[in-house]
């Protein structure tokens, strides 16, 4: 398969008005990422992270700068061409895990599909086949208050796969979650990405998501600090653990 | 390949009424100020509705019954009217009726902020958002009117027995209580719609990003 950049953005800039002052959360930044890879995007808290992982998945809209999904200019997009975009082309998994709290596991996971177009019947089946990779297939009735915190994430990244998107992008998912869970969720994310080719870009601080990231972007202040690929990773990580 | 999200309407309907239903509690406050402003139109209406039947009824002694109630029957009076007094306080019901569904709405709407942006995260339209609460707000509103208007039917019947006697029920016109039952639940889906038009339009515009972050 030729290398394909399923992201690219060129010197995306951001910054807040905070009354008379103008805070420049990112200050330029320009990644092109290939399909089917897992990417870390690393960096201490406050650097810029979530800012550029709303930037990415259409959230919001950079200060200047361009974000390119399969080379289509994502600000050149309709209100209708954007929620498209999000609803097949993108999964998003957030720390907060975010499930709508009045719906159960299997309402969650197939809350996508219906607003994909995908009719009743089969969005039971393929989201009760998503329930059953993450494996809660047997807890599908459940609310999310009725969930603990991995199990709700296992949900989220079950939904996150409802349209089959090419990307999932997640930010900090691991974030709410102890040591163990977080460390499944992580398995779960890399078996995603090696078993359906999705590209995975995740945004953490994590240092676990290292050993399954094929490459890291490290952020520092809203620039890019350096990118690393997997084998020259296996270097830092020594040093770090 | 068409690049249209979509939420069929049957699909709306489902999920608004189970928005309802687990927040039952929470539709209970928003609909009580409609409850009881339909209740007080429908009993005001109802009370001069059952005075007109007697007064355009063949039974004898109603005449003597309505003015030994109080009314003033001029003879040769063809209908009973609602004082000036009974309007004015019907329609300052509503508003302040209307004006308690708009902030139970803004502050159920709020509630919901985080809800909402992570719908527009898995690709929900603005109208989506606002049919969702727009339905929401029919529903609560049909049920909470119906309620109203039993409550008020039932009122103006017990007090009217009361005021003017068991002579009532010989010239009871149901049709035109229903009628008012009916209008008046029109009436109450209709102030519930507006009540939340604004509330809704607000949230269902709001960016994915600002509505996830709010607290
Ligand atoms: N909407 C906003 N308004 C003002 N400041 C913001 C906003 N969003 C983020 N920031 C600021 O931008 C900086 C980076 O935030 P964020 O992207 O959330 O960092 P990270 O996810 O890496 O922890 C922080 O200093 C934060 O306070
Ligand atoms: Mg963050």
């Amino acid at each position: 398969m030729e290398q394909h950049a399923i992201v690219r953005t060129t010197d995306v800039k951001k910054s807040f008005k905070l009354g008379k002052h103008t805070l420049e959360v990112l200050k330029g930044i320009s990644l092109t990422i290939t399909t089917g890879r897992y990417i870390s995007i690393m960096g201490p808290s406050g650097s810029g992270k979530s800012t550029l992982f709303n930037m990415i998945g259409g959230l919001d809209k950079p200060t200047s700068g361009k974000v390119f999904i399969d080379e289509v200019d994502i600000a050149q997009l309709d209100a209708y061409e954007l929620a498209w975009l999000r609803c097949r082309k993108i999964g998003y998994i957030f720390q907060t895990f975010n499930l709508i709290p009045v719906m159960t596991a299997l309402e969650n996971v197939t809350l996508p599909m219906t607003f994909g177009g995908t009719g009743s019947d089969e969005a039971v089946e393929r989201g009760m086949e998503l329930l059953r990779l993450v494996g809660l297939d047997d807890r599908y009735t459940h609310k999310p208050s009725e969930l603990s915190g991995g199990q709700q994430q296992r949900v989220a990244v079950a939904r996150a796969l409802a349209n089959s998107p090419s990307i999932v992008l997640a930010d900090e998912p691991t974030g709410n979650l102890d040591l163990n869970t977080g460390e499944e969720i992580i398995t779960l994310l890399k078996k995603m990405s090696v078993d359906r080719g999705v590209t995975i870009i995740s945004a953490t601080h994590d240092f676990k998501m290292l050993n399954v990231s094929d490459e890291v972007i490290w952020i520092r202040d809203g620039l890019i600090d350096k990118i690393e690929q997997r084998d020259e990773l296996n270097i830092s990580v020594g040093n770090i653990g | 390949m068409q690049r249209l999200v979509a939420l069929p309407f049957s699909k709306s309907v489902e999920i608004a009424y189970k928005s309802i239903r687990v927040r039952f509690f929470r539709s209970l406050i928003t609909t009580t100020s409609l409850v009881l402003a339909v209740a007080f139109l429908c009993y005001v209406q109802v009370t001069t509705d059952i005075a007109n039947g007697l007064l355009h009824g063949t039974v004898p002694g109603s005449i003597d019954a309505l003015v030994g109630a109080g009314y003033d029957v001029a003879p040769g009076s063809v209908s009973i009217g609602e004082t000036a007094k009974q309007q004015w306080l019907v329609v300052l019901s509503l508003l302040v009726c209307v004006v308690g569904i708009v902030n139970a709405q803004l502050m159920a709407v709020t509630e919901r902020f985080r809800e909402i942006g992570t719908m527009k995260c898995l690709g929900a339209l603005d109208r989506f958002i606002l049919r969702l609460f727009m339905l929401e707000a029919i529903m609560q509103g049909f049920v909470g009117s119906l309620v109203g208007a039993l409550v008020g039917l039932l009122a103006a019947l017990l007090s009217q027995t009361l005021m003017i006697g068991p002579i009532i029920f010989s010239s009871l016109p149901i049709g035109t209580l229903l009628l008012t039952a009916v209008k008046g639940i029109g009436t109450g889906c209709l102030l519930s719609l507006i009540g939340v038009t604004y509330p809704a339009i607000t949230a269902a515009r709001m960016e994915p990003v600002e509505a996830m972050r709010a607290e």
